[in-house]
């Protein structure tokens, strides 16, 4: 099949991009979406032409690295997947496909489609761990965790930290990301006697970097790959708000 | 541990908008019930006693200062929240697919908003500011016949019109309003989730259909 692509070319941070068009011709409809910018790349190179710079690294879907923003959909048309998991067989032969960096303004491009998103990193450290040696797998086991709670922490710890949600939102919020952090480890026992301050901490860096707020849309648990709820961001006001408005 | 900088937060932020809006909530409940009763068909008797009772109380008129505060700050939120979400996104996508993943009412509420501010001014040009005037700081009892102003000012299909756009506006305001309050004050829950998506649905049809027939059964003639 044949794809016509419209894809986003910016040389540095500083520079001004633009979309540009390509037409990839022989894409096999079982390659993934980014097996076919390789393809693409492969035809830049062989033209002696600046290859296109996208993140990517597992490819099984679960680095949370790639990062394309497809047809004006984080990750593409499919539900629950990231763009390494997307196949063409999914478009149209000869369909007109729109591929756009993250748009944010705490997510600045650094080349083409790849963005920064160490605002996320600094997020984590700002409170995203226990700050205690909880020990092996063995005494984790020793302290008794409801199922209920268990599996509730193990679907926000899915969160692969991709970024889709800030890219969905209409206002860039990064809500969905950090409340499933806050939650995961809010959810076990071991998680409980930092759990006022990290929700402080990592909200407080949430807004030092820039990101939107968030006005209960729901785009972002629509697109996340990993299909967080917006039940996370809940718990998140709950437990910010306990911590500044009635905690000591 | 409680932080001075709560309302500068974007939870904070979030808090503060659920928070008056569930009380602007509470005002239309009010607002809905006492002008239903010019539909007595008593002369506006029912609605007249009722009417000054609101704005001749000691408490309720002291309530009044907290409702324009609700409403303003709700406002000033509003706008502060829109444009911190402009500004995040300095760069727009060129390709964007929003109905996919969200309802075009949940994304415009600042416009919904806006539509919905001039429609308050509007209509407290028509009724609240007038007599508030009349009645000064000191001769509260000296109010105008709202009942009959009323009766004059829906005499005109323009305003019909306007009114009954303001009520559909308010309708898509509280279709994500509503539930959105809940969400931002924390509260989201199994239990009782579908209790409040469902009540929501039920205000937000409710409330703005009885404000749009009062202007359109007195254009009608329906109310005497």
């Amino acid at each position: 099949m044949k794809v016509n692509l419209k894809v986003w070319r910016q040389k540095n941070n500083k520079a001004q991009g633009a979309l540009k068009d390509y037409a990839v011709d022989g894409v096999n409809p079982d390659m993934s979406f980014l097996e076919m910018i390789d393809v693409l790349n492969e035809q830049l190179i062989s033209k002696n032409e600046e290859p296109v710079a996208f993140d990517h690294d597992c490819r099984e879907g679960i680095c949370g690295m790639c990062s394309m923003y497809i047809n004006g959909r984080a990750h593409g048309p499919l539900h629950g997947t990231t763009t390494c998991q997307l196949y063409m067989r999914h478009f149209k032969d000869g369909e007109t496909i729109y591929v756009e960096p993250w748009r944010s303004k705490a997510f600045p491009v650094v080349k083409d489609l790849t963005v920064d998103r160490s605002a996320f990193d600094r997020i984590i450290a700002a409170g995203g761990y226990v700050g205690v040696n909880t020990g092996q797998a063995q005494d984790a086991n020793t302290i008794p965790v409801e199922k209920e709670n268990a599996e509730k922490a193990m679907d926000a710890a899915a969160c692969i930290g991709c970024g889709a949600c800030v890219a969905a939102c209409p206002n860039s919020s990064a809500m969905l990301f950090v409340s499933a952090k806050i939650s995961h480890l809010a959810l076990f026992p071991q998680g409980q006697p930092e759990r006022k301050r990290r929700a402080i901490n990592m909200v407080d860096q949430m807004d030092e970097e820039g990101f939107g707020n968030c006005t209960n849309i729901g785009a972002c648990e629509a697109e996340c790959p990993k299909e967080i709820k917006l039940t996370n961001i809940a718990r998140m006001n709950r437990d910010y708000l306990t911590a500044t408005l009635i905690e000591e | 541990m409680a932080q001075s900088a709560l309302f500068k937060s974007s939870i904070g932020k979030k808090f503060l908008m659920g928070l008056t809006g569930l009380f602007l909530i509470s005002f239309l409940v009010i607002h809905a019930a006492i002008n239903s009763m010019i539909w007595f068909n008593d002369g506006g008797e029912t609605f007249k006693k009722w009417g000054s009772f609101m704005g001749t109380n000691p408490i309720i008129r002291a309530m009044e200062l907290v409702l324009v505060a609700g409403f303003i700050i709700h406002i000033v939120d509003g706008l502060l929240l829109w444009k911190q979400n402009r500004d995040a996104r300095p760069v727009k996508y060129a390709y964007s697919n929003p109905p996919a993943k969200s309802k075009w009412y949940s994304r415009s509420m600042g416009l919904l908003g806006t539509l919905l501010l001039i429609f308050l001014v509007i209509h407290s040009a028509h009724f609240w500011i007038p007599n508030r005037m009349q009645q000064g700081l000191t001769d509260w009892h000296n109010e105008i016949n709202l009942y009959g102003r009323m009766l004059e000012v829906f005499k005109n299909p323009l305003v019909v019109a306007i009114y009954v756009f303001g009520c559909i506006s308010l309708f898509w305001h509280l279709l994500h309003g509503f539930k959105s309050a809940f969400q931002s004050l924390g509260v989201n829950h199994t239990k009782y989730n579908q209790t409040i998506e469902y009540a929501g649905i039920a205000f937000s049809v409710v409330i703005p259909l009885l404000f749009a027939l009062m202007p359109i059964s007195i254009y009608f003639g329906l109310v005497n």
